[in-house]
């Protein structure tokens, strides 16, 4: 087990790595630098030049790439220039929002998920499955931005249940208990939004999955030893089950970030996502290829922590 | 005479397709006594599995209607409930079943998997259960059960996984063990391992068992009595020697016929013409071998086959055995026995 998540740790390395260099070469394609925009035009051009050769923007690629990477190493993402502020301090505001919101996210995916999979599968072809199919359908047609919207409106506007924007109300101050219950309460509405939508896929897999698990030789042999149909499931069918499920909680998570940036921009959530189109709006290149990375990053690590599930549940992973 | 263990009595089990219901198993009468090995044979699709998962009901209930009587033990069990059911499966009935690649959770060790039906049957302390189970595991002919005790089945051969699979079978201590093609997937030599234990368990527990095969070396090397399956109907019943030396049916006949023989090397082995129909076009009525055998003349079948006691235990359906011959022989020449 120790040596398969150490192998599997070690291989994200040249992963990294490479992604790290496709960055950069996007980044390096946009056109225009720094010092092509809002710069004063009395400014000649060769102080403009010179410029650059000081900020090393004339320097081959691959000792730009190292300058780059090193201060990466060292905690130095650069400068936004719409913030004036260093890149690493923006996102290291904002990035904890997204998380949390991404792990309530997720919890709230699989707590969808589970139980409707699991009826759905179970009782496939009977009134609450065509229900619970029917949901996914619509799941899988509404796109998110419309939903958010929706929900936004009806819960946020309409009833008023919840706030409508921001992270937290403001003046609680940080650690105490009301700060902890308001940051959730502003986490849920867009949490439950994404969640309900994102979660359609999951249903529809654990539902085929068990459909097919369930018709196993394994199961009738269950059956013939008297195991009752509640054990059945709990014990053999729905584990067995289980192992498409965890190998897509990696794509779960590229799916979030993605979800993360409409999510945010349309409940005025201080996070990565809303960081990420506002930037990208403005060309703040420092701040999008910090993001990219972290995004991708975030998505090598899904795939990580989907290969140590899946090793952790299923023994014939394990021995590889 | 002892009441039989077994006692099937005008069974038929049919699955819903789309709409209808179909009968898989048709009008299927069997005794199993106690310390009787009764193979079941006949080709893919005669119903043999069908009836086999019949008699504790594994069937999916919403999909299939069962008529007739099974009783076991001079118990009716063809309309018990999922819980008294539950009570004989794996305790009083174990089952073993054809693919022991497939047949085995991947997921749990193979000690948990034993360990289940002891827990359901029996009251044990974990102790207990644990030294049960390697007992078992012995039992069967598995080496260094201590071990294998805590493995998964992937990093088990085939034939040990079947072996795994009777030792769950007998665990209980089952009056009577029903087993489904056990050797279809093993190859030649663990096949004949196989068949020993079997016939080795059948010796001290006095089981009554039931062998579903299509190989007839099997059924002559294993079987007390054969009942021979054609079309979801039992054609031909008899004790084994019987049954080789004098087979009535045209469809025994043909399956024997089609048997290679080492000594009488013809250019090309016999082929009983077509094919089993698929369940919703079986015919209904008449002789259900008629479609399959058609130089044989229409009017030496019955309308409605019965069953015809032609010797001690032994009987036959349909009259078309009495004027049965196989293509190009003379038909004059080979009228029946009796």
């Amino acid at each position: 087990m120790w040596t398969f998540t150490f192998r599997r740790v070690l291989i994200m390395i040249p992963q990294i790595l490479l992604l790290s260099i496709v960055i950069f070469f996007l980044a390096k394609m946009m056109p225009g630098d720094a010092l092509t925009g809002l710069i004063d035009p009395n400014i000649g051009p060769e102080a403009i030049e010179a410029q650059r050769e000081k900020l090393g923007l004339n320097d081959p690629w691959h000792v730009q790439y190292w300058n780059w990477i090193t201060n990466l190493f060292q905690g130095d993402l650069g400068q936004s220039f719409q913030h004036k502020l260093p890149v690493t301090e923006i996102i290291n505001q904002r990035l904890w929002n997204t998380f949390w919101l991404s792990v309530l996210t997720l919890i709230l995916t699989y707590l969808i998920a589970i139980p409707l999979g699991l009826i759905s599968g179970r009782y496939n072809d009977t009134i609450s499955d065509r229900i619970i199919t029917g949901y996914t359908y619509i799941g899988f047609a509404a796109p998110v931005f419309i939903f958010a919207l929706l929900m936004l409106f009806i819960f946020g506007f309409q009833l008023g249940w919840f706030p409508t924007g921001g992270s937290v109300t403001p003046g609680t101050v940080p650690g105490t208990w009301s700060f902890f219950l308001s940051k959730v309460y502003h986490m849920l509405l867009p949490a439950l939004s994404m969640a309900l939508i994102t979660t359609v896929s999951t249903v529809q897999y654990l539902r085929s999955e068990i459909i097919d698990t369930k018709q196993k030789d394994f199961v009738l042999l269950a059956r013939s030893k008297g195991v009752s149909e509640t054990r059945i499931y709990r014990k053999h069918i729905f584990r067995n089950s289980l192992l498409p499920i965890a190998a897509f909680f990696g794509y779960e998570i590229s799916g979030l970030i993605g979800g993360s940036i409409f999510i945010e921009n349309i409940f005025s959530y201080p996070g990565i996502g809303q960081l990420f189109l506002s930037s990208l709006m403005q060309r703040d290149t420092s701040v999008v290829t910090a993001l990219v990375l972290l995004f991708g990053i975030a998505s090598i690590l899904g795939t990580l922590i989907s290969d140590l599930i899946l090793s952790i549940v299923d023994p014939r992973i394990r021995m590889k | 005479m002892t009441d039989p263990l077994l006692h099937i009595q005008r069974l038929r089990t049919s699955f819903k397709i789309k709409d209808d219901y179909y009968a898989a198993v048709d009008d299927v009468s069997l005794e199993v006594n106690k310390n009787e090995i009764v193979a079941i044979v006949g080709e893919s699709g005669c119903g043999k599995s069908a009836l086999a998962a019949s008699i504790t009901g594994l069937h999916n209930k919403e999909r299939t209607k069962m008529d007739g009587r099974i009783s076991f033990k001079n118990k009716d069990i063809a309309n018990a409930s999922i819980n008294q059911l539950n009570q004989l499966r794996g305790s009083e009935i174990g089952m073993i079943f054809q693919d022991p690649l497939t047949a085995l959770n991947p997921l749990m060790i193979i000690g948990e998997q034993i360990e289940e039906t002891l827990m359901l049957h029996q009251k044990m302390s974990r102790q207990e259960r644990k030294k049960r189970t390697v007992e078992l595991l012995k039992e069967v002919g598995i080496p260094r059960a201590e071990q294998i005790y805590y493995q998964y089945p992937h990093q088990l051969s085939g034939g040990m996984r079947q072996r795994v699979v009777i030792a769950i079978a007998i665990a209980n201590n089952p009056s009577l063990l029903i087993a489904d093609e056990p050797t279809t997937a093993l190859d030649v030599t663990i096949q004949s391992q196989i068949l020993d234990l079997i016939r080795k368990l059948k010796d001290e527990m006095h089981a009554g068992i039931i062998l579903i095969t299509h190989d007839l070396g099997v059924v002559a090397e294993m079987a007390d009595r054969v009942a021979v399956m054609y079309a979801g109907q039992i054609v031909e019943i008899a004790p084994v020697i019987e049954l080789f030396d004098n087979p009535k049916h045209p469809y025994t006949r043909s399956l024997l016929q089609s048997v290679p023989s080492a000594f009488d090397k013809q250019e090309r082995l016999y082929v009983i013409q077509g094919v089993v129909p698929p369940l919703p076009n079986l015919p209904r009525e008449g002789c259900r071998f008629k479609s399959r055998i058609p130089w044989i003349p229409e009017e030496v079948h019955e309308k409605e086959p019965k069953m015809h006691e032609v010797g001690p235990g032994h009987f036959v359906r349909c009259t078309c055995y009495e004027d049965f011959h196989f293509i190009g022989e003379d038909g004059g020449m080979n009228h029946g026995a009796s």
